[in-house]
């Protein structure tokens, strides 16, 4: 499985790349393996502001709905609207252009709170 | 403990990823839904059913003791033909969907789902008849689907004989040693055979399909499969609460028999109309994928729910099934499904959603 040494991971397996005060969120190479052939994704309105944790988006393969939740906390500011026409970039690409919505975040100090590439392998690992 | 097939290891090996199906440790895909999906409507895939139950009816009063139990008509089976037909509670609600197969002049092997091999055994043994042996031999059979337009080609390698051309047909077969059932029956709107073997042999069975270019495809590819054919799911589609001419399925209720378990509700029914029909809805226009238990809306007031629902990797978008109130269920009725409190157009449509050339 392939996860990025310059990435934050949440335990539901979400990812985040912090730039300015500003993260990027998709769902990590493992997640996409797991729920296989998505064919739906249900994305945040701009704007709206989450507590993390929070489930904020939908991914649907062909057999299930699955919640997404946002890692940290914030106001969304940007969503991946290529994701509409091709939901299987998040299969194909999960780190780059399966990326799911942009948050800008309100409490940068959560981040801590999250996973080490190592430590999220380690997860996996169990 | 969930019950494995004597397959188990084998979708292993495929990587099969297992779930929990009717208690049963089942692959619902191996490495795509979508790609098995297609495997099977343009070449062939292979799928373990041994999780399915087999009876074996046997004596002089067979016939006529299944015909009091089940809807279709098995004393018009010759021997070597089956039907599919439905068992039936005292309300005429479904039981069981199965198959009923004539293997020789007073012999009958009856195939049921997996999720209801006790019920139905209980019910079939509660109403047993003089001159009549039933055996529950679900537990000493496997059994293989192998469905797809190259599925005829892979019989003809492996058992050196052409498949025969007609459906619904069981023949007596040896492989491996051992006496096998095969069947032109299946779930997928394809051609194609089942072969119901002993345990011993089932694994063989598997190995020599799959060697010969079957595809190992799992439930998720058979759910979608049989939705586009508009082929009802036991404790989905079908239910204690609601008839065999409720789900569309008159075809195989011969209601001209002297009498079966459930025969007075439906002649009321037909008398009186129906309560509800179960309805093929299309979801043309752009939505998240439906699914079993969405709340189906018709003129702003919810009336069911979907029984079943899945995208289409034919089609290309959702599909979906559901009992209507019979007067909404005609073709080119719009109703309303609601997908996380929001509600998308959905057309009744013709059965099935696939039509084949």
């Amino acid at each position: 499985m392939n996860v990025p040494e310059d990435l934050k991971y949440a335990d539901t397996h979400e990812w985040i790349r912090v730039e300015d005060g500003v993260g990027t969120v998709g769902i990590t190479d493992h997640a996409q393996a797991e729920l296989s052939d998505i064919v739906f994704v249900e994305l945040p309105q701009v704007g709206v502001e989450f507590a993390a944790r929070n489930a904020v988006a939908v991914v649907e393969s062909v057999k299930a709905a699955s919640d997404i939740y946002t890692p940290v906390s914030g106001e969304i500011v940007e969503v991946n609207s290529a994701l509409e026409g091709e939901p299987g970039l998040l299969n194909t690409a999960p780190y780059e252009g399966g990326w799911l919505f942009k948050i800008r975040l309100s409490d940068p100090g959560e981040l801590d709170a999250l996973l080490s590439a190592e430590a999220y392998r380690e997860q996996l690992s169990q | 403990m969930p019950k494995r097939t004597p397959l188990y290891d084998r979708h292993l090996t495929a990587g099969g990823r297992v779930i929990d199906f009717a208690g049963w440790e089942m692959p619902v895909q191996y490495s795509s839904i979508l790609e098995e999906h297609r495997a099977v409507r343009e070449a062939v895939g292979i799928f373990d059913i041994s999780h399915m139950g087999e009876f074996l009816v046997r004596g002089e009063g067979a016939a006529a003791w299944l015909d009091s139990l089940l809807t279709n008509r098995v004393a018009s089976l010759g021997i070597g033909e089956a039907q599919y037909t439905l068992m039936l509670n005292e309300k005429g609600g479904v039981i069981d969907d199965l198959i009923v197969y004539r293997i020789e002049e007073t012999s009958y092997l009856l195939v049921v789902n997996a999720a209801k091999i006790e019920e139905d055994a209980a019910w079939l043994g509660g109403h047993l008849a003089e001159g009549v042996v039933f055996e529950d031999r679900s537990d000493t059979f496997g059994a293989v689907a192998v469905q797809g337009p190259k599925a005829r080609a892979l019989f003809a390698e492996v058992f050196n004989e052409p498949l025969p051309e007609a459906r619904n047909r069981i023949l007596t077969k040896e492989f491996a040693g051992e006496e096998v059932f095969v069947v032109t029956t299946g779930y997928t709107g394809e051609d194609g055979f089942e072969v119901v073997a002993p345990n011993a042999v089932i694994g063989a069975v598997w190995d020599a399909f799959v060697n010969a270019g079957a595809r190992p495809c799992g439930l998720g590819a058979r759910d979608t499969l049989r939705l586009e054919m508009c082929y009802p799911l036991n404790g989905s589609d079908l239910s204690p609460d609601r008839t065999p001419l409720e789900a569309g399925l008159g075809f195989f209720v011969d209601l001209s028999k002297e009498d079966f378990v459930g025969k007075g509700v439906l002649v009321a029914q037909k008398e009186n109309g129906l309560p509800s029909r179960l309805a093929a809805l299309a979801i043309t226009e752009k939505s998240p994928p439906i699914r079993p238990h969405y709340p189906i809306w018709v003129n702003g007031e919810q009336v069911s729910e979907t029984t079943s629902g899945a995208p289409s990797p034919s089609l290309g978008h959702s599909i979906a099934m559901g009992y209507l109130p019979p007067g909404h269920a005609k073709v080119g009725q719009t109703v309303e499904i609601e997908v996380r409190g929001k509600r998308y157009p959905a057309t009744v449509v013709k059965k099935p959603f696939l039509k084949r050339a």
